[in-house]
């Protein structure tokens, strides 16, 4: 074997440990019979030896002070860049509900016109609008954004959004009975929001399910 | 330990500034030994250990967790000391020898940070004799023979912090031993 080459590049191979044991035997064998090889990996370790028993450096005080005082102050804006990315989800569950939410509310603004479902026969006075006496609507009547009185008769459900129901004061001072009118079905009056929002789901249903 | 520090750093990850003082607590003392041992002056050590722990802050979200954050962090450091000897001037290096001190370099000229027992002082000579012959090797060595001894980094560990292929780590690190050998048998 040549000590220069081939017993020199096994030698460092043990040392980093990715020697074969095929190799280990060969080199073993080397320096049982090769005084100058034996010194070489004596040398060598003792080497490592010394380089590791070299005094271990500390950082100067207040080190990590400094740093903490160098570091970059984050801008608000990065820090919720940041925290979008880090979760995603709750992202796209809150873009999710703007867009919900502005739809809902634009629909809500949209609406604050005043709209009558069948306004034939009916007297419109501003925001009021008069059933007057003697006039019978035929089906549901729905009025949004307005008061309505009723004096005639409705022959269905009377759905009130945004407003509510007039009703001329009773000489007893009670409202029971003293409107002359008359609905001959349900009445619902919604002028909250969420009301609004359930009733617009309710309808939906009711639009998917009822049976013509 | 180093659960602990993954946990710090996610922590910095979603924004936590002051968990990164842990982390700069935990490495500074190994990352600015590494530094001074490269660049071979305490000033500027300070300075370049200092910029990699504020590089890595700045940058931690190009750290992939599922590797190990010492190499990320040695890594910054390493660049950032290659970069710093390339641009040194050359008649600044401490070896340099002194005019009229017959042999005496600027090593000789540091002070210690401490007075030591007589005893001591010729384990110290020896100590500054060992690290003056590591200081000697072309950087390219000295950072992967600290790497490897001082730092107890493999070899694999090695090839990532310094973007080098395995056989190149492997060479160097034996020419480095081959080096120190030399100048480092009569002691």
């Amino acid at each position: 074997m040549d000590c220069n080459k081939e017993a020199l590049e096994l030698m460092h191979k043990h040392l980093d440990g990715d020697i074969t044991r095929e190799e280990e035997a060969q080199l073993k064998n080397h320096l049982e019979g090769c005084e100058e090889c034996q010194a070489h990996l004596h040398e060598l370790k003792r080497t490592i030896t010394l380089i590791q028993s070299t005094e271990k450096v500390t950082a100067p005080d207040h080190f990590a002070n400094k740093v903490m005082q160098h570091l970059p102050v984050e801008k608000k804006h990065v820090r919720y860049m940041r925290w979008f990315k880090m979760h995603p989800i709750v992202t796209a569950a809150a873009i999710f509900f703007i867009f919900m939410m502005t739809g809902l509310l634009s629909a809500w603004e949209e609406g604050s016109k005043l709209t009558v479902s069948n306004p034939e026969n009916l007297i419109i006075e501003g925001d009021m609008v008069i059933v007057p006496e003697g006039v019978t609507v035929d089906g549901d009547l729905m009025v949004q954004n307005g008061n309505l009185k009723i004096d005639g008769t409705v022959n269905g459900n009377v759905i009130l959004i945004n407003g509510k129901l007039v009703q001329d004061e009773g000489f007893d001072g009670k409202n029971l009975m003293a409107s002359a009118g008359e609905i001959n079905g349900e009445l619902k009056e919604v002028d909250r929001i969420f009301e609004w929002v359930w009733y617009n789901i309710q309808d939906l249903f009711k639009g998917i399910f009822s049976v013509e | 330990m180093e659960l602990l520090i993954k946990d710090k750093i996610k922590q910095v990850k979603k924004g936590d500034q002051a968990a990164f003082e842990d982390v700069v607590l935990f490495y500074q003392d190994k990352i600015y030994q590494h530094c001074h041992r490269m660049i071979g002056n305490a000033h500027e050590a300070e300075d370049i250990a200092q910029e990699a722990f504020i590089r890595a802050y700045v940058n931690i979200h190009s750290y992939d967790e599922r590797r190990k954050f010492s190499t990320w962090l040695y890594r910054i450091a390493t660049n950032l000391t290659i970069d710093r000897l390339r641009k040194r001037k050359p008649d600044y290096y401490l070896d340099a020898e002194v005019k009229g001190t017959d042999g005496l370099d600027m090593y000789s000229k540091l002070a210690t940070d401490e007075k030591l027992p007589e005893d001591q002082l010729e384990g110290l000579e020896l100590q500054n004799y060992i690290q003056k012959q590591i200081a000697e090797l072309p950087p390219k060595y000295r950072s992967i023979i600290m790497l490897r001894y001082l730092e107890d980094f493999s070899l694999q560990e090695i090839s990532e912090i310094l973007d080098l292929p395995m056989g190149t780590v492997k060479t160097r690190i034996h020419r480095g031993r081959e080096a120190l050998r030399k100048k480092l048998r009569h002691v």
